[in-house]
């Protein structure tokens, strides 16, 4: 790799401060924390403010920061529909409709919601599924990160002089992140996660916001940028009408409904990993307004993430003539020209050789576009605030997973099927036991990873559609009071089989039968997987909702005074002519939606 | 609960944009600043840290001693 940079003693000395301010606040924390609430629910005591941060910071793992910068060299700035439709309107909802029963409730966490809804088998499914995959997204996190490090080859100094072999990088790199994780949420729980995770917050506006700013300039501004790349990459509307106009390949339709509507809303609506952070803040009013607070810098997070993707592609390409992009957008390997590259192929990490397709061009590996635009741009010191932002990031992407990860194994299946009664001592130390166990999974999780990369992309398929049509009993759960636990658990039960049958019955163009689907008959094809990720959704959630419909119509419903404060219409609604105008969450919710237009039309 | 989360942000920049700032000053013109197109990055945004850093610290030591001088006048009717 060419511009490879040796990394200098203040960019260590900026990642070694920055990792001793976070366990800092981990042990300055631990004085606080006697209750098992207060450990996994930090008291219910967070700012609105904080916890908005925390909302947002908490989602903005590495695989965000490294994935969007990566679609953004793939896509362009369509990419930012997964903020702009598939993030914000979620979040609104969220935060008017929905937070008032996740927190009026005092439930500790979203399986605990469904078990004062429902019932205990709904309750489980959720509880259940929701913990597996945490740790194995805390595992992908932690696979992630010692893989990129290995790749980049930016810790291979030090290793040297100890006379270490280079392989042990992925080791150490995995050990290192899981300790500090560990260490700072053991010390100070739910409390040191979030706090750490505003601190992320800074620190990823310190390391980014720079690099998008030499990256512009060096472009030419905007306009440079849109004098070099396919019109398609620098509008995010204008091509949605047919999916062979756009670099999705995907139309408006399952645009909106499968990303906008499905899964956005099950992801931000349904997630204890989020909700979680709202459900910490210190009153109702404070719950509601922490994702509408999270949404502002949520719309703007495109210029920070996705931006560098579309200048690392618009400086590895050749000069683009005006124009001649307009009918269809270049397929990715197309680009390969690789001259002076941001974008590096890929390069086998066993064998050293660059990975190939088959015309025998190199395959690009578009994972590393943040990181080797950091070694481009910066010179030593902000190189190290560069690198310790992408570090920080992968670290709370992990520490997210494990504070809802020992939550829920502490309340929804430790407390609910071992121990039923017991001091609250008991759960402390369990909650703390929990935690030591998630990362242990984790690292388990990040090995199995790096062994199975198959059974893994299975899993995560499997999940997929556990979670696809889950914000349909949500919905019906909170806003139809009829709706009854066995209409709950069926109809998620053949949502999920939808989900799963859709994919077995579907496959992208130029796929063969297997992960990507048809593993039962190819019965369709979509123009590519993302038109069938969103389609799968949109089958599932609408299965989910009409089964649920009618058991519930065919069993028996609970009577309305236990349901109180548990659906919208046997609630009573919060008074917000008390609050200062810049506290009302419909209006804050209303503002954000119109900036959130604003943006769509500026980029359309 | 616990502490003012902008104690710690205040801190922690305030430490990294003096150290941006010195290393830059210190490294002026050096080559490395090529890749930065010959902007002294390190200087620039280490006096925007540094003054984010600050800004932080004051805010949280004046709610501070908001709070103090709130509690100390709460208690003695109290008593």
């Amino acid at each position: 790799m060419n511009h490879t940079q040796e990394l200098q003693w203040i960019d260590y000395l900026v990642m070694i401060i920055y990792f001793g301010f976070v366990l800092g606040i981990g042990f300055v924390l631990k004085r606080f924390m006697r209750t098992s609430s207060e450990f996994l629910t930090a008291g219910r005591s967070i700012p609105a403010w904080v916890a908005g941060l925390a909302f947002l910071s908490a989602n903005l793992g590495a695989q965000e920061v490294i994935g969007m910068a990566a679609s953004g060299a793939k896509y362009g700035i369509a990419t930012s529909h997964f903020y702009w439709l598939g993030a914000i309107p979620a979040m609104v909802f969220v935060g008017i409709f929905m937070m008032p029963f996740y927190y009026g409730s005092k439930a500790h966490s979203v399986p605990v919601y469904l078990l004062l809804r429902f019932d205990k088998k709904t309750r489980s499914l959720n509880a259940m599924t929701f913990a597996v995959m945490t740790v194995m997204s805390s595992g992908i996190s932690m696979y992630a990160m010692a893989l990129l490090i290995q790749t980049l080859h930016i810790f291979d100094a030090p290793f040297q002089m100890l006379g270490l072999p280079n392989s042990w990088v992925f080791h150490v790199s995995i050990i290192v992140s899981a300790v500090i994780v560990l260490g700072y949420i053991v010390l100070g729980g739910l409390t040191s996660a979030i706090y750490n995770e505003v601190l992320q917050f800074f620190l990823i506006v310190a390391g980014f916001a720079p690099l998008v700013f030499l990256g512009l300039r060096n472009v030419g501004g905007w306009s440079g940028l849109k004098e070099k790349l396919p019109s398609s990459f620098v509008h995010a509307w204008s091509g949605m009408g047919s999916p062979h106009n756009n670099p999705l390949g995907v139309e408006w339709f399952s645009l909106v409904m499968g990303l906008g509507f499905v899964l956005s809303f099950g992801y931000w609506c349904t997630d204890f990993l989020v909700v979680q952070r709202a459900m910490a803040a210190d009153s109702m009013s404070a719950a509601r307004r922490t994702p509408l607070i999270a949404a502002v810098p949520k719309m703007l997070f495109p210029f920070l993430v996705i931006l560098p993707g579309l200048i690392a592609l618009a400086l590895t390409q050749p000069a683009h003539s005006a124009g001649s992009g307009e009918s269809s957008a270049p397929k990715s390997a197309e680009v390969a020209n690789v001259h002076e590259s941001l974008i590096a192929p890929q390069v086998n990490v066993e064998t050293g050789q660059v990975v190939k397709d088959k015309e025998g061009n190199p395959v690009l590996d578009y994972n590393t576009v943040i990181p080797q635009m950091l070694l481009h741009y910066f010179p030593s010191g902000m190189l190290g605030l560069g690198l310790t932002a992408l570090l920080a990031s992968f670290m709370s992407g992990m520490a997210g997973n494990v504070t809802a990860f020992n939550t829920v194994c502490t309340y929804d299946i430790y407390r609910a099927y071992i121990r039923k009664e017991a001091s609250d001592e008991h759960y402390f130390r369990v909650a703390h036991f929990m935690t030591v166990f998630g990362v242990v999974l984790s690292v388990g999780a990040a090995y199995f990873a790096a062994a199975f990369n198959n059974i893994m992309d299975i899993l995560q398929l499997v999940f997929a559609f556990v979670n696809a049509p889950l914000f349909a009993t949500f919905l019906l759960g909170m806003f139809w009071k009829r709706t009854t636990g066995h209409g709950a658990f069926f109809g998620l039960l053949s949502g999920i089989t939808a989900a799963a049958l859709h994919q077995g019955l579907t496959i992208p163009e130029g796929s063969v039968p297997g992960i990507k689907g048809g593993w039962i008959a190819v019965v369709n094809t979509y123009s590519s997987e993302m038109a069938q990720n969103f389609w799968t959704a949109i089958f599932a959630w609408t299965t989910c909702f009409i089964v649920t419909i009618v058991i519930s119509l065919a069993t028996k419903p609970r009577p309305d005074n236990e349901l109180k404060g548990l659906v919208y219409s046997l609630t009573e609604r919060e008074h917000e002519a008390s609050l200062a105008w810049y506290q009302r969450p419909v209006l804050l919710g209303v503002v954000v939606l119109c900036l959130t237009l604003v943006l769509n039309i500026i980029f359309f | 609960m616990g502490f003012d989360i902008r104690l710690p942000i205040g801190y922690l920049f305030t430490i990294f944009g003096a150290m941006l700032v010195l290393f830059g000053l210190f490294t002026a013109n050096a080559d490395m600043y090529q890749r930065s197109l010959g902007i002294n990055i390190d200087l620039w945004w280490g006096g925007i840290l540094l003054i984010f850093g600050l800004l932080m610290t004051f805010a949280a030591r004046k709610a501070q001693s908001r709070n103090r001088t709130a509690q100390s006048e709460r208690r003695p009717p109290s008593k």
